[in-house]
């Protein structure tokens, strides 16, 4: 039992670690979005884990990387709004993956815990998954900061300037892409995108600069975590709703306590 | 002649099937002052991104120099009220920027108070101060502002413009930019090119001022009793353009714009 919350906790607190100061950045240049879209398609990606037989992590990263891919390229073309792009597209892949998994007669899959989350269900290579990822989000977020964070100030200027903003905004895209497959397996696909974007907005209460806001909601994320699994453990409630609640219940708190003044 | 910079050369963009520019022709010089002026919707701002390389000319081309540095200013600054930034900040985003010169190209912008404020709280005047040092942190030899006095009041116009000819004989560096008020500019421009779809008019901006394809957009100088006031701003720096007030003339209607 002790083994099992250890993981769980360790877990937890990778993705939470990665996906506060992703968040951010959803955020800032307002993906949210975006980011449920790619979570609602991480379904068809179990899916077609189970029906191709393989590996169900990596059908998921792939699934969403492709599905990046192909937003950005419909951006471009602007055929339609992006929302309403966004809006067709989540929808439909959730639809999709959802028939999917109902043609996997000779598999019973838990789909409550995809939708839901099972941070209980943590096992050994999940953690591999879920530190290699974030090790790997994280380095790259910390090498391309500035160009990340000059492209989200004003894309215009930050190409007139020489930054690379098409690579730049790919970049960001496949990150969130990443931490959304890796973050799946904890939270679930509805609630993914409520551990990056409310401890970055919990966060933003508490910040003055750009890092320091990446930083406390990577904080934020782990306090949530924690909060999140000793709830579950006293009172029996499920594992991902638990952590999203506790990020709410942080996000009201930091919001209704009277503002310490800044120095301006 | 001056060194050139840049060139846009018989530029034309179509948008689908509507011809925003054809035929634009306009030469950059290191030191000299060129202002574009034009209607809304005339294809000002495209005619800039196209010298930027954030728009594609559907013929034509840009030349652009060795040398050519570009420190650009965009027309607004928005920044998502969710992200903190501080003025200092905001200026080191800068590529390659030399976090030393931040604070003293903020005073000679005229802010160098405001290094630690946040981005969001800035008035008008200092949002465009800040872009203009951010430009000018680029080590630019060539400024290409969109209306750099946009949501400024019109003292603020004139401290503006001044501040952009100061910077322009310090640097000795070309500067590229639209304004909707050729009379508030003229003093510190070198060319005025009037655009609108096409090239109307260029020249020196008392030469456009008097040109009849001008007038036709603009309406008639010294006919309008606000622009009376500011048309003896220039008059004694630039000795051709004494004779500008002729009274008795009808306010037109292509004056509109001037009501912002």
């Amino acid at each position: 039992m002790l083994e099992l919350l250890m993981r769980a906790l360790l877990g937890g607190l990778g993705v939470a670690a990665v996906a506060g100061p992703l968040g951010a950045f959803v955020v800032w240049r307002r993906m949210a979005y975006f980011g449920d879209t790619l979570a609602h398609s991480a379904l068809l990606g179990v899916a077609l884990g189970f029906l191709l037989d393989i590996n169900l992590n990596l059908a998921i990263v792939v699934l969403c990387v492709g599905l990046a891919l192909v937003l950005v390229t419909l951006q471009k073309k602007q055929i339609i709004a992006t929302d309403t792009l966004l809006g067709i597209l989540a929808h439909s892949a959730l639809s999709l993956g959802l028939v999917a998994v109902s043609f996997l007669d000779n598999i019973r899959i838990d789909l409550m815990a995809y939708l839901f989350g099972d941070l209980l269900a943590i096992g050994q290579t999940d953690l591999y998954w879920i530190y290699g990822g974030g090790l790997v989000v994280m380095a790259l977020l910390v090498a391309f900061w500035r160009p990340l964070l000059a492209m989200t100030v004003n894309e215009e200027l930050a190409k007139v300037e020489g930054y690379p903003v098409e690579a730049i905004r790919l970049l960001l895209m496949l990150l969130v892409a990443v931490v959304i497959a890796v973050a799946m397996k904890i939270v679930g696909v509805l609630l993914i995108t409520s551990l990056m974007i409310i401890p970055a907005a919990t966060s933003r209460k508490l910040s003055q600069t750009p890092v320091q806001m990446a930083t406390f909601a990577g904080i934020l994320g782990c306090l949530s975590v924690c909060g999140g699994l000793w709830a579950s453990y006293h009172w029996d409630t499920p594992t991902g709703p638990s952590v999203v609640v506790c990020a709410a219940l942080l996000f009201l708190i930091a919001y209704t306590l009277p503002t310490r003044k800044m120095a301006q | 002649m001056s060194t050139r910079l840049a060139e846009l050369k018989d530029i034309g963009i179509r948008f689908g099937e509507r011809q925003l520019l054809s035929n634009i022709n306009i030469t950059l010089h290191q030191g000299e002052i060129v202002t574009l002026i034009g209607p809304n919707g005339s294809g000002k701002s495209t005619l800039i991104r196209t010298l930027l390389d954030l728009q594609q000319p559907s013929s034509g081309k840009v030349v652009r120099h060795d040398t050519l540095r570009i420190g650009y200013m965009p027309q607004k600054l928005h920044i998502d009220p969710t992200l903190p930034l501080t003025v200092k900040h905001f200026l080191g985003l800068v590529r390659g920027v030399n976090k030393k010169q931040i604070a003293p190209t903020l005073a000679k912008v005229g802010i160098p108070h405001l290094e630690n404020s946040q981005v969001h709280v800035l008035s008008g005047g200092e949002t465009q101060r800040l872009l203009l040092a951010r430009a000018l942190l680029n080590q630019p030899n060539l400024l290409v502002l969109d209306e750099p006095v946009q949501g400024v009041d019109v003292n603020g116009q004139i401290e503006l413009y001044n501040l952009i000819a100061a910077i322009r004989d310090e640097l000795n560096c070309g500067v590229f930019m639209i304004s909707h008020d050729l009379h508030l500019v003229m003093a510190q421009t070198d060319t005025v090119v009037c655009v609108n779809q096409h090239v109307c008019c260029s020249g020196s901006p008392q030469h456009v001022k008097d040109h009849p394809a001008y007038q036709a957009l603009f309406g008639v100088p010294g006919a309008d009793a606000s622009l009376a006031i500011y048309s003896h701003q220039h008059d004694h720096v630039h000795d051709d353009s004494g004779e500008v007030v002729e009274e008795g003339h009808v306010h037109s209607k292509h004056c509109q714009h001037h009501s912002h």
